[in-house]
């Protein structure tokens, strides 16, 4: 057996379509209550690991266990202990609120005594209450996001997991849809959630980059800061920036845009500076600002992806 | 298996075929719809047989013999006609299949003693309706010539038919019962075959096989609301068959049901089983159409006896159920059949459901690919 405050553990997994792999040999481990970060772009290997680790595919080779019990012999009963949110939404939307909520407690088992408990509390959650008898489909994309995760703890799984969540989702509906994952974290669920977008890596306690099926990074959102951002970043604002940009790539500086700045690395910031300023003055683009920033998480994984 | 889940399932399916009026419509109106059409279209019965009548004679006798035949109502006399070239006109249009020529010495023969003769042209591009018609027109003929002879001279053997089951001999009470079996054969394996091919293509069935639901759950929970509309859909088929089409049930009509139930189980399991295997809902409707419509319809022993059918066919009678439900329809329909006798074939359907159930458990894995 596994230590005991170890949620999610696998070694050497991979999972191979045809030729293609789409995983390949990743290894990680998840501990519980806390919430596991899975970042990638599109296509990166993010649903066939989640797929795996929910019982819902086998890996090609590789081991590990989710909750306890062996991900490739016992995928089965993985499945009484986990939650799971698919990156479709895959409630059914012809029917009400409350016919989805009740055919999930029924799928799941949940007790008659504590059924109409958990109805009210997704209902709550969800904020669903007013609307409980509408047909699922004209919601909104956050009521239905909402609506989905709680179908998915019906059973108050201790680990949940969680695909592209919030994508599609508003802001405003994105930030409230990680509240409830940090409250479900502090009740000591353990969440294991992908995403791509770069901010909400920010909340999770613990993160895998994962970048054409190869983790490529993993640790806390400041040891990824520090320990694999052994370069600088420059936060650099002009008024020019498209040009800016064009001019310090012909001199070796490579820079991508956030927003309306200009992000660069370089080896040292103090030396380089001046040299920047000269440049960019040089062709009458006015500097506005120039400083070193601690990177964001972005910023780290625009490098690590370049190294790859 | 537990209860709850087959319950919250079966629940589910109930609402999602009622809200979808497409699919309400396919459950209910389809199977009364081929009733009909098929019920009515589909008869062996030859009548109204379209004929022109050409007499040269024109005396009392050759109208006598005409009459014979409109009164017997197998023969619509359309026209009488009085030029030989209009029979060629007649017939190549299809107006009438059948010519009757009268010679006219045919009066004189009769009063002299000489056998009278009489033409008459079929239309044979039906061979089956011609070879009919010449059944009746000799009948007809031979009635005829008793009637002129007067008293029958020579003993003849005079066979006293009785026709068991079907005494009028009506094709319809035929082509019904076994036109039920079959329309149940395709409409039970059409509804369940959308059931698990839907999940797969809205993404709902990737949320489904993340819970703990088991297989065998999941595939009776979806079979019993089935269960439920392909049962009214067979007393409904009933009732129109008996009150509509008028045909006579002497059997017993719970037998009837319960063997109808033993029948659904098979071909909603079948229906159940291509759904698994083609994951999607255009390939699983045409394959539920193609596996049961034609061997249904052609190799059930419904309307073409299996007696007659080379012997390969009459091989691969034996794995259509429909065949055996077709004849337990008939016997209860028409025989009055009680259970003793069909054993055998409810048997067979029995071991038929339990097969394809059993198959299609096993087909049915819950993983994504």
């Amino acid at each position: 057996m596994k230590a005991n405050n170890i949620a999610v553990k696998v070694e050497g997994v991979s999972r191979k379509f045809g030729d293609f792999v789409a995983v390949d040999n990743i290894s990680l481990s998840v501990n519980k209550g806390e919430i596991f970060g899975f970042l990638g772009p599109n296509g990166a290997g993010k649903s066939t690991t989640i797929r795996m680790l929910c019982g819902l595919l086998t890996p090609t080779s590789g081991s590990g266990f989710v909750g306890g019990y062996d991900i490739i012999k016992e995928y089965e009963e993985i499945k009484k202990d986990i939650g799971y949110m698919s990156q479709k939404f895959s409630l059914y939307d012809d029917l009400t609120v409350e016919e989805n909520i009740d055919f999930f407690s029924g799928v799941y088992r949940v007790p008659k005594e504590k059924k109409k408990k958990r109805m009210e509390w997704v209902l709550e959650m969800a904020g669903l209450n007013e609307r409980r008898n509408a047909i699922t489909k004209i919601l909104p994309g956050g009521f239905k996001q909402r609506l989905a995760l709680g179908c998915a703890i019906l059973h108050e799984p201790p680990i949940i997991f969680l695909d592209e969540p919030t994508s599609g989702v508003d802001p405003i509906s994105r930030r409230n849809f990680w509240k409830l994952i940090y409250d479900m974290s502090r009740e000591g669920t353990t969440v294991f959630v992908t995403t791509h977008y770069m901010e909400e890596a920010e909340y999770c306690d613990r993160l895998a980059l994962i970048y054409r099926g190869k983790i490529i990074a993993e640790g806390t959102p400041n040891d990824l800061k520090q320990n694999y951002m052994s370069r600088d970043v420059l936060e650099i604002d002009v008024d020019r920036v498209v040009e800016a940009m064009e001019v310090l790539y012909r001199n070796g500086i490579e820079t991508a845009i956030f927003g309306s700045l200009l992000h660069a690395t370089v080896e040292n910031a103090e030396q380089e500076i001046p040299g920047i300023k000269r440049i960019l003055e040089g062709l009458n683009i006015t500097v506005n600002k120039i400083e070193k920033i601690i990177p964001s998480l972005e910023d780290v994984f625009v490098t690590l992806i370049e190294v790859a | 298996m537990k209860f709850l889940r087959i319950k919250a399932i079966a629940k589910k399916e109930l609402i999602q075929i009622w809200r979808d009026p497409f699919s309400l419509a396919m459950v209910f109106v389809m199977p009364v719809m081929l009733l009909f059409i098929f019920g009515y279209a589909i008869t062996l019965d030859v009548n109204n047989l379209t004929t022109i009548v050409y007499d040269l004679d024109r005396s009392s006798s050759s109208r006598e013999l005409v009459a014979k035949f409109s009164e017997s109502g197998y023969f619509t006399i359309i026209e009488h006609i009085d030029d030989d070239k209009d029979i060629d006109k007649y017939l190549d249009s299809g107006k009438a299949r059948i010519a009757i020529a009268i010679p006219a010495d045919f009066s004189k023969n009769i009063t002299t003693g000489k056998n009278p003769q009489l033409q008459v042209i079929i239309d044979g591009s039906d061979s089956n309706t011609a070879t009919i018609a010449m059944g009746y027109i000799s009948a007809i003929s031979e009635l005829y010539s008793q009637r002129l002879k007067g008293i029958k001279i020579t003993p003849v053997i005079d066979p006293r038919v009785r026709v068991w089951y079907n005494p009028e001999l009506k094709s319809r009470n035929f082509i019904i019962p076994g036109l039920i079996a079959v329309i149940m054969a395709i409409i039970a394996a059409l509804l369940t075959s959308l059931t698990f091919a839907r999940e797969w293509e809205r993404g709902t069935m990737e949320q489904l096989i993340s819970t703990p639901v088991k297989g065998p759950e999941l595939i009776t929970g979806k079979l019993i609301p089935y269960f439920l509309i392909g049962f009214i859909d067979m007393a409904v088929a009933v009732l129109i068959g008996t009150i509509i089409f008028d045909v006579p049930l002497r059997g017993n009509i719970f037998l009837l049901m319960a063997v109808s139930s033993v029948f659904l189980f098979g071909g909603l399991s079948l229906g159940i089983l291509i759904s698994i295997v083609a994951k999607s809902q255009l390939v699983a409707s045409q394959m539920s159409m193609v596996i049961t419509f034609l061997p249904s319809f052609l190799l059930s022993g419904f309307m073409y006896p299996i007696a007659n059918m080379p012997a390969i066919l009459q091989i691969i009678t034996h794995v259509i159920p429909a065949r055996y439900f077709v004849a337990i329809l008939k016997g209860i329909f028409l025989k009055g059949s009680i259970l003793k006798l069909l054993a055998m074939d409810v048997l067979l359907l029995l071991i038929f459901g339990l097969i394809v159930f059993t198959v299609a458990n096993r087909k049915f894995k819950k993983r994504v690919i």
